[in-house]
């Protein structure tokens, strides 16, 4: 049983994010990038699979510029086996992320994709639930627990009030919360076995899709700022302050 | 033309999200035209729909019930949207797991662009959205005939839920893929208000040390008929669970009153609560990040300021 893992290369995590003067965007250059962190538990859940026998290959795919290869070596250097970058310097927005990815999967033919819930530039959290509409195929969003036993793949999602367990038909779509598993940092032996590992570059139109934007981002500004407010003494003032001048209780 | 809201209930009654996606309909409505119609999926749900009906501003209520609708599947439900949102301009679902499950289904099976958690309807096509976890706020334009969005609630206040008297309609159902189902839900059995919905919340951080030290925070909690929070920090060293996690990661809140205890004020944890009407942070370390966006900060040890403050709160 083949699966499939979309990765995106973000910002890093812990880059403090600057808007651009003009309110085009946001500063990307000179800025570090990795692999959006969901897409990591994403990775890290198939090589679970695979390493319980539930999977026999793990192709990782990513949709962006050049050095998304990067990001797609990390991913083989975690224990997937071969990788596809869709190449593209343009923003590729969800809807023709899932269609790129639906293309591969045509092609592929995998019993599973794994996806990040989110990734965490744009926020968008669509890709997953896009690509299982296109395909006619179920999802189980926001996982914290995934078995796949014989046909049937049970999901148990992070939901507001709680989780929920859902039973789906495979092939299906799972895209990944925090708590379903912890990913590994790949080992040096495995990131040289990474760089013999083949990845195959495509571009959108090999594949037949228009990566056109279909949102059009007008401006980018800087939220408005909260300032800081006071330092109290006591508890007691605490309360005081909250009653009397805040008023909130 | 008229904007469809996608309703979130249980069946018996409307969650409160529905209510601030609603007003979030009700702009986009004033400014392109068209009313404002509320779908409620589900099985048995007269009751959501009468609720629904009397939502001040909703013109038209329409019902389709199914078992296939009871838990909120994606993939049925959205087939039946896909199916009535071809006589709208827009739909909008609640920015909750529930909308944000279902939403992007419909807009690609429509293959139109999703936006994802708008904070503001600016044109009849131009909506501001949080991108990197509400440190930048874009203004994005959408070019396709139907907008589809998911509406974050604390940005848009809640519509009454009384003075309205929609006509409720009953529209045939999607179909089902029959790929999915249903198992289980785990529900977290609280006696206090949902976070989402709570006047105020009290948090607490990596800093209250245990699970267990949790009930400090409960006991102050419940002095102010508040609800309990967790920064992701607390959340991932397994003090309490997900559905806790106040952040861009967990839940959006913006109460009256937000008292974040032991939390040092990560980017990702600000980006769920820094719309809150009013801040306290409680932390012994004075250089701690949530100050700088508090209005009321105690540099103190919790240990002895939570029981201080429930104390405080009896008198």
């Amino acid at each position: 049983m083949k699966a499939l893992v979309a990765v995106k290369r973000v910002v890093d995590y812990n880059v403090k994010i600057r808007v651009k003067a003009d309110n085009s965007g946001v500063e990307t250059t000179n800025v570090k990038f990795s692999m959006n962190p969901f897409d990591e538990i994403a990775v890290e859940e198939a090589v679970r699979l695979k390493e319980a026998g539930k999977l026999s290959e793990i192709v990782v795919v990513s949709i962006g510029p050049a050095q998304a290869q990067e990001t797609i070596r990390t991913a083989l250097a975690m224990g997937g086996d071969r990788g596809i970058l869709v190449q593209s310097d343009e923003e590729v927005q969800p809807l023709a992320v899932a269609k790129a990815l639906k293309a591969l999967v045509d092609k592929e033919q995998p019993s599973l994709v794994i996806l990040g819930k989110q990734a965490i530039d744009d926020d968008s959290n669509q890709t997953g639930q896009m690509l299982a509409a296109l395909l006619g195929w179920p999802q189980g969003t926001f996982a914290s627990k995934v078995v796949l036993d014989g046909g049937k793949l049970e999901v148990t999602r992070e939901v507001d009030a709680g989780s929920e367990t859902v039973s789906l038909d495979l092939p299906a779509v799972v895209t990944t919360d925090l708590r379903l598993n912890e990913p590994r940092y790949a080992s040096l032996p495995n990131i040289m076995k990474a760089k013999k590992k083949p990845i195959e570059t495509v571009s959108p139109a090999d594949l037949g899709i228009d990566v056109s934007p279909r949102l059009v981002t007008l401006k980018v500004e800087e939220p408005s700022k909260r300032s800081a407010g006071v330092k109290v003494g006591s508890v007691a003032e605490l309360v005081e302050k909250l009653k009397n001048e805040a008023k909130v209780i | 033309m008229s904007i469809l809201v996608i309703a979130e209930h249980d069946n018996a009654s409307l969650k409160s999200a529905t209510l601030h996606t609603v007003t979030a309909a009700a702009q986009l409505a004033a400014k392109a035209g068209g009313e404002v119609h509320v779908l409620v999926a589900g099985l048995n749900a007269r009751a959501a729909a009468d609720a629904a009906a009397k939502i001040a501003g909703v013109s038209k209520v329409l019902l389709a019930e199914d078992a296939a609708y009871e838990h909120g599947l994606a993939e049925p439900l959205s087939l039946l949207v896909t199916g009535l949102a071809a006589s709208y301009t827009g739909v909008f679902f609640p920015a909750t797991t529930y909308g944000k499950n279902v939403s992007p289904r419909v807009a690609a099976l429509l293959d139109v662009a999703q936006l994802s958690d708008i904070t503001a309807v600016i044109s009849a096509d131009s909506f501001q959205r949080p991108i990197y976890a509400g440190n930048a706020i874009a203004t994005v334009q959408s070019k396709d005939a139907i907008k589809i969005a998911t509406v974050r609630g604390t940005a848009f206040d809640s519509a009454a839920a009384e003075g309205g008297s929609a006509t409720i309609e009953n529209v045939t159902t999607g179909g089902n893929p029959g790929k999915s189902a249903f198992v289980s839900q785990q529900l977290s059995k609280s006696e206090r208000p949902e976070l989402t919905a709570a006047r105020i919340i009290v948090s607490g951080g990596r800093g209250m040390g245990s699970g267990e030290n949790f009930t400090l925070i409960e006991a102050v909690a419940d002095k102010l008929g508040a609800a309990v929070g967790a920064s992701r920090a607390a959340v991932d060293a397994g003090f309490v669970p997900n559905d806790y996690q106040v952040g861009q990661t967990g839940k959006i809140v913006a109460p009256e009153l937000y008292v974040a205890v032991g939390i040092s004020g990560a980017i990702q944890h600000l980006a769920g609560m820094k719309d809150s009407k009013v801040i306290v942070a409680i932390n012994k370390d004075e250089e701690a990040p949530i100050f700088q966006v508090a209005d009321y900060g105690l540099v103190a040890d919790l240990f002895q300021a939570l029981p201080e403050l429930a104390a405080e709160l009896s008198k």
